[in-house]
This record gives C-alpha cells, sequence and structure tokens, in this order.
C-alpha cells in the first residue's frame, strides 16, 4: 500500500479518498478494495517519514480538506522501490502443511482431502473467470490482474495433481 | 432410447493394452453415469486413462470388458459399422489432434456431419455460421484447413463436433493448443450450448474449461477417484469487493 499512494502521489497531489478512487479504477474489481481508514493510516506514517506531506485546503461550505503530495525523499524511495528486482512469489501452502500432517495424525486420508481441495479450486476458477466476464474487456489491468489469478490457480491444481500421484 | 435413459451409463469398463510384452491396464474397472444436459470434466494425471476412457465412450476405442450403454442403447457390443452410424447419429467429437478433411473447405468441413445427419443444407449453412462466428472464424469459411493456425483448426473441429446439435458432445483437450483469448471464445461456445441442454464430456487439464462443468470426475490410475458436483465457493460473491488477488500492502 505504501508504494502504490507514494506512485499515485508522484503522478499528482491527492486527498485521501482520490487515492481509494484512484486503486479502484485502475485495478478492478479483482483488487481488494482499499479500505479508507487504512489508507489515511498509511499516509500518516508516510508523513511520518518524510515521504509526503500535507496541506489543508479550504473548501467552500465544506470542512477543510487534507491534499497530500510527495516529497523528494518520497521520490527517492518511489525510485529505488522501483528499480530493485521484486520477490517472487513464495510457496506457503496452507493445504500441503494439512495434506502433509493430517494423515499422520488419523484425522483424514490423503485422497479426500485432495479430492476436497480440487473441487474447492474449481469452484475459485469459476468465480475468476465469471469475473473476468463481467470485467470491461477495455480494463486491461483489471483483466491481466484475473488471468494471474487464474495462472496461479492452475499451477495449485496442478501441484494438487503431482502430490496425489507421489504421496502414499 | 427412452426419454429419461441416461446419455452416458458405463459399467464396469476396462480397458487392458497388449503391446508385444505385458499386459498394461488403461481403465481399470469404470462406472459412470452421465443425464441428459449435464456437462462432466474429466480430470486427473497423463496416463490416468482419461483419454482412454473417452475414446471408449466414442466408440474410437474397444473395451476389454465391461458395458457402455448410450442414450439407452446397449453400445459396446457394436460392429465397427454399428459404432459409424451411432456416432453420426449422436456424438460429437472433438480431438487433441482435428481430423479435418483437408481437401474441403472449413465451412464443408463444419456443414458435413450435418448433412449427413439429414438436415437440409440452408439449415446446415445456418448453423456453420452461427458456429463459426461464436467462435472467431466467420472469415475463415473458405480456407483451406492447410491454411489455418492450429489453433484455428481445433476450433473448426469444435464447430464441426456442434453442427449436428449431436445428443453427447465427447472432448478430449479442447483448448489444448489455443492462446487465451481463443480459449476464451471456445469456453463461451461451450457454455452457451450447455445452457440450451447440450450433454458434455470433456477431458481437460485446464481448470478454466473444467470449470464450466457441473461436475468433475477425477481419475487416478485408470479408476475414478472422485466424482462430484463443482460446489459454489464459500467466498462472498465477488465484484463487490473482490479478494481474489492479495496485491503486496
Amino acid at each position: 500500500m505504501r508504494q502504490s499512494l507514494l506512485a499515485l502521489l508522484a503522478k499528482e497531489p491527492a486527498h485521501g479518498y482520490e487515492l481509494k478512487q484512484a486503486l479502484e479504477t485502475i485495478f478492478g474489481d479483482a483488487y481488494p478494495s482499499p479500505n479508507i481508514g487504512q489508507i489515511y493510516v498509511t499516509l500518516g506514517r508516510l508523513e511520518k517519514d518524510g515521504y509526503v506531506r500535507s496541506v489543508d485546503v479550504e473548501q467552500a461550505n465544506r470542512p477543510n480538506k487534507k491534499v497530500y503530495y510527495i516529497t523528494a525523499t518520497g521520490r527517492e524511495a518511489l525510485e529505488t522501490w522501483v528499480e530493485e528486482p521484486t520477490e517472487g512469489p513464495r510457496v506457503r501452502d496452507e493445504f500441503f502443511m494439512k495434506l502433509v500432517l493430517a494423515p499422520m495424525t488419523g484425522l483424514s486420508d490423503r485422497m479426500a482431502l485432495v479430492n476436497r481441495q480440487r473441487r474447492h479450486y474449481l469452484a475459485l476458477m469459476r468465480d475468476l473467470r465469471e469475473l473476468a466476464e463481467r470485467t470491461d474487456p477495455a480494463n486491461r489491468v483489471a483483466l491481466l490482474l484475473i488471468e494471474g489469478a487464474m495462472l496461479h490457480l492452475q499451477a495449485d491444481l496442478d501441484w494438487l495433481e503431482r502430490c496425489q500421484e507421489d504421496l502414499p | 432410447m427412452t426419454a429419461d435413459a441416461p446419455v452416458v451409463r458405463a459399467v464396469n469398463l476396462v480397458k487392458i493394452y497388449q503391446t508385444g510384452g505385458l499386459p498394461v491396464p488403461a481403465v481399470r474397472g469404470v462406472d459412470l453415469t452421465v443425464e441428459a444436459g449435464e456437462f462432466v470434466a474429466v480430470m486427473g494425471p497423463s496416463g490416468s486413462g482419461k483419454s482412454t476412457l473417452v475414446h471408449m465412450l466414442g466408440g474410437l476405442d474397444t473395451r476389454t470388458s465391461g458395458e457402455i450403454w448410450l442414450d439407452g442403447r446397449r453400445a459396446d457390443t457394436l460392429s465397427e459399422s454399428g459404432w459409424a452410424v451411432l456416432r453420426r447419429e449422436k456424438i460429437g467429437f472433438v480431438f487433441q489432434f482435428f481430423n479435418l478433411v483437408a481437401n474441403m473447405t472449413v465451412a464443408d468441413n463444419v456443414e458435413l456431419p450435418a448433412l449427413l445427419g439429414g438436415v437440409s443444407p440452408r439449415q446446415a449453412r445456418e448453423r456453420r455460421e452461427y458456429l463459426l462466428g461464436e467462435l472467431g472464424l466467420a472469415d475463415r469459411a473458405e480456407a483451406s484447413p492447410a491454411q489455418l493456425s492450429g489453433g484455428e483448426q481445433q476450433r473448426v473441429a469444435l464447430a464441426r463436433a456442434l453442427a449436428n446439435q449431436p445428443r453427447l458432445l465427447l472432448a478430449d483437450e479442447p483448448t489444448g493448443n489455443l492462446d487465451s483469448r481463443n480459449t476464451r471464445d471456445v469456453l463461451r461456445l461451450l457454455g452457451k450450448v450447455h445452457g440450451q441442454g447440450q450433454t458434455i464430456v470433456l477431458v481437460t487439464h485446464d481448470a478454466r474449461v473444467a470449470s464450466m462443468a457441473d461436475r468433475v470426475v477425477s481419475l487416478l490410475d485408470g479408476q475414478i477417484v472422485d466424482d462430484g458436483a463443482i460446489p459454489k465457493s464459500r467466498r462472498r460473491p465477488l465484484g463487490a469487493a473482490g479478494d481474489v488477488v492479495e496485491l503486496r500492502s
């Protein structure tokens, strides 16, 4: 969240609610809708770290609104973030833990676990497919995000198959 | 042939290949019933017997033992020509390889099964135009198969399989050669014909395709290890507050 807010502010100064709207517009429905409280907390931390500053802007008939803008330090931090390679995803799979450990306790057998998980993944895939169908075809960003989630899910299913083949 | 008979019923179906040395069991006692209008995805690792199973259901591979009933009629005892008639009348097939007739245009390839099935040339043409249109191939109708890419040929094969509005559509990896966009066209068409009541049994690795199905059958070592409906996800409906993707916070 820190970096995405910094990136949006590097484009132009904005207040908290505008940042929330910008994230929603750019990433579409696949993106977990950011909580406005979380945005203000993050902006507060960025301000404390000297990455952003804010000014109060007077509004007719309304309370003042706080507009944030990026500082030189903030811009440097953003540049570092953009230029460094991004960590790849790590396998940290809760299901795999279950699959390996649960049979040892006699709580479940692996076949049943894998079968249930496969059906669950397919249900998730159906949700993603329906989400993609509902998404504006012009919104390339949102569609690519959904496609990324689908590819990860396919990899999870392939891995499940390997587990079923190789774990007794 | 009765109205309420399942479209497919396989009873203790077995296939053992023997090529030279030891017999290799590919399918080991499969029981499978598919009701009219159902869409069943068959999944499983390679070598688990998925392709052999659907090939037997279409009479393209003989069973070693067990029974196959299609539309209430015993089919495993049919002769090769008996199967050929049954396929022409009731079954549409899509393979990993396409089997298009090389010296006929795309349009003729798609219309042929419908014409053989006895519909009028006009109906055959309208159905062909509809199917090729749905698959983004309207402008390829006059091409010959050799002029098409692998992905285009695969979609033509799907159109051909559906031309006759068969009682049963059997498909083996129908999106194996397709990129994302073409896969989307195929999925949309499968969804449409399924919505119109088409019975489908489809082998796939592709979870996007499998997730179209009502039911998933999982094979392992030639046996069914799971057979059941794909559940509704317990997650709150997507679209309002998507939690599909967790971007680093």
